[in-house]
């Protein structure tokens, strides 16, 4: 804790050296306490802590996106008695993670149009259609884009509240930034945005990995890169265990 | 204590699996079955995918079956001659079936088929089960001790006795077509690649009553090509599917080892009606849980699948 303090000290210290010198391009600034969430044996979800400091007043607001991926929607439909998948439509380059966090309501600190603009909320998000189910019609199209946003907020994987981000003083905010033990592997990014007046007048990237790490990456890459022989051995575990079994139990 | 599962990707508490494999092991000791019918939908239920449920069911069902034809060798009731008959057709049909598997898988079908075949097979078992054991229950009641036991002398004129490619067992004392145990081999191999059993259910009764052999040979047989048929589909999905978690299998592995034992015992002391009917009881419990699920209207008629990470 001591060094997160110096730390942030280090950063508010910079920040306002930085500040004379160069006068609009850092006006926020934002560190996480991690950069990587590693996924271990015991991982049950995670909490990675971010702060930073504005320069002068206005409000904060961080969006968390997950690598984009194809995400399929299906649709049941009553068949002979059982519910089973039917209709399905694809989205391309759907972020698989979205979070976000903010100082205050995101209805009143930015206007419709840059929340749609800048997809501020998982309501705002834009569908990317797959080529081959962009014919259908518009509002099919929302409904199963509508479906999609439901499961992933089901799922706990998008945003359903935005989480609140405080201020510490006038200037230092901090933000604890929550990752469920679902969330998918790959490189997410966190987006800091300084708003003042209803505009965005300032934006800062930081990266975050999120990996398997230890033995689970072990296990993970062993059966995903050399496939075959992790069938192999799986079986050979099998078969030793069973014979081992058997031994333990004859003497008894 | 939580674990992270490495290839279901979810975190489940360790002392769960532990005690789900050591419970269904206690029943497997007890009823003398292998219990993939029940830890496979059990899986399902605790929220492990069903595509990794099933493979990593396989794989095992390999190590119980090993400890079984261990004892079973010993005794010298296995024949090895039919096994490998019943083994040909399991490998073509596991083979077939884990490729059936993939391609239903890409549909969007799998879940629905590993369900549904669960339905059917679980409710024809369990309903003969519970009818065969009922009735014996009340003709004990009645007092015709052993009316049933006629020995009937085994029938030569039906279509399984017209078929070619006859081959003599010795250890079963059969002369029969080596295309009745391969044919009995595709169906139990293709059910073992999509509902991740080792087929015993419904192997062994084909075994006695199709084939004709001997019950004294029948389980050691069967078990002997569960084990290669159940290694293949764990090697099959492993390499097609990338979907046996094998932290999983050891953990419910761990488990079913030790309540085995305990089940052994209690199974001893235990009437054979009762067993079945208690058994057939079970059995139709997690049908008609599996079947009402699929009937009820879900809470949202959507769900997701990933078509692929980049």
């Amino acid at each position: 804790m001591q060094a997160l303090f110096c730390l942030i000290l280090f950063v508010v210290i910079s920040l306002s050296w930085a500040s004379e010198t160069q006068a609009k391009q850092s006006e926020i600034v934002a560190a996480l306490d991690e950069h990587l969430v590693a996924i271990d044996t015991g991982f049950s979800g995670s909490k990675v802590l971010l702060f930073g400091a504005t320069q002068g007043e206005g409000d904060v607001i961080v969006i968390v996106r997950g690598p984009k991926r194809q995400e399929i929607v299906r649709k049941k439909e009553r068949i002979m008695g059982v519910w089973a998948n039917k209709e399905q439509v694809a989205f391309n380059d759907t972020p698989s993670f979205y979070n976000i966090a903010a100082t205050g309501d995101i209805d009143k600190l930015v206007d419709e149009n840059t929340r749609k603009k800048l997809e501020f909320g998982a309501d705002n998000l834009r569908p990317y259609i797959a080529r081959e189910h962009r014919h259908l019609d518009d509002e099919k199209k929302q409904i199963f884009w509508q479906a999609l946003l439901r499961a992933k907020k089901r799922d706990g994987l998008y945003a359903d509240t935005t989480t609140p981000v405080r201020f510490l003083g006038n200037r230092l905010f901090r933000a604890d930034i929550e990752f469920p033990s679902n969330i998918p592997v790959g490189n997410y990014l966190v987006y800091v945005h300084l708003v003042k007046e209803q505009k965005v007048v300032n934006t800062q990237i930081t990266p975050l990995k999120v990996s398997k790490i230890g033995v689970e990456a072990e296990i993970y890459n062993f059966a995903h890169n050399y496939s075959f022989l992790y069938g192999i051995v799986a079986v050979i575990i099998a078969l030793v265990s069973g014979w081992l079994a058997s031994v333990a139990f004859r003497k008894k | 204590m939580n674990i992270y599962l490495p290839i279901a990707e979810i975190s489940v508490n360790m002392f769960l699996l532990l005690g789900m494999g050591g419970a269904v092991g206690f029943l497997s000791g007890m009823f003398g079955v292998g219990g993939g019918f029940l830890m496979t939908p059990l899986l399902i239920f605790i929220g492990v995918p069903s595509t990794v449920a099933v493979a990593t069911e396989a794989n095992q069902i390999v190590a119980s079956s090993v400890s079984g034809v261990i004892a079973h060798t010993r005794r010298k009731n296995v024949d090895f001659k039919m096994g490998l008959m019943l083994l040909i057709g399991g490998v073509i049909g596991s083979t077939s079936g884990v490729w059936l598997f993939s391609a239903l898988k890409a549909l969007g079908q799998i879940d629905l088929v590993i369900k549904l075949s669960y339905v059917v097979f679980l409710s024809i078992i369990g309903g003969l089960m519970f009818w065969e054991s009922a009735r014996a229950i009340l003709r004990k009641r009645s007092g015709k001790i052993g009316a049933g036991k006629l020995h009937k002398r085994r029938d030569h004129s039906g279509w399984q006795h017209k078929l070619p490619f006859k081959m003599r067992f010795r250890r079963s004392k059969l002369y029969i077509s080596a295309l009745l145990p391969i044919g009995v081999g595709v169906v139990v191999g293709i059910l073992a690649a999509i509902m991740g059993v080792g087929g015993g259910f419904i192997m062994v009764p084909a075994m006695i009553y199709l084939l004709g052999m001997p019950t004294s040979v029948v389980v050691g047989t069967s078990l002997f090509q569960i084990i290669f048929v159940t290694a293949n589909v764990t090697i099959l999905q492993a390499a097609t599917n990338q979907t046996v978690d094998f932290v999983l299998a050891l953990l419910l592995l761990i488990g079913g080892v030790i309540g085995a034992q305990f089940g052994a015992r209690v199974g001893m002391k235990m009437q054979g009606e009762h067993l079945r009917i208690l058994l057939a009881l079970m059995v139709l419990g997690v049908c008609v849980k599996l079947g009402i699920d699929l009937m009820l209207t879900p809470d949202d008629l959507f769900s997701l699948g990933t078509g692929g990470g980049h």
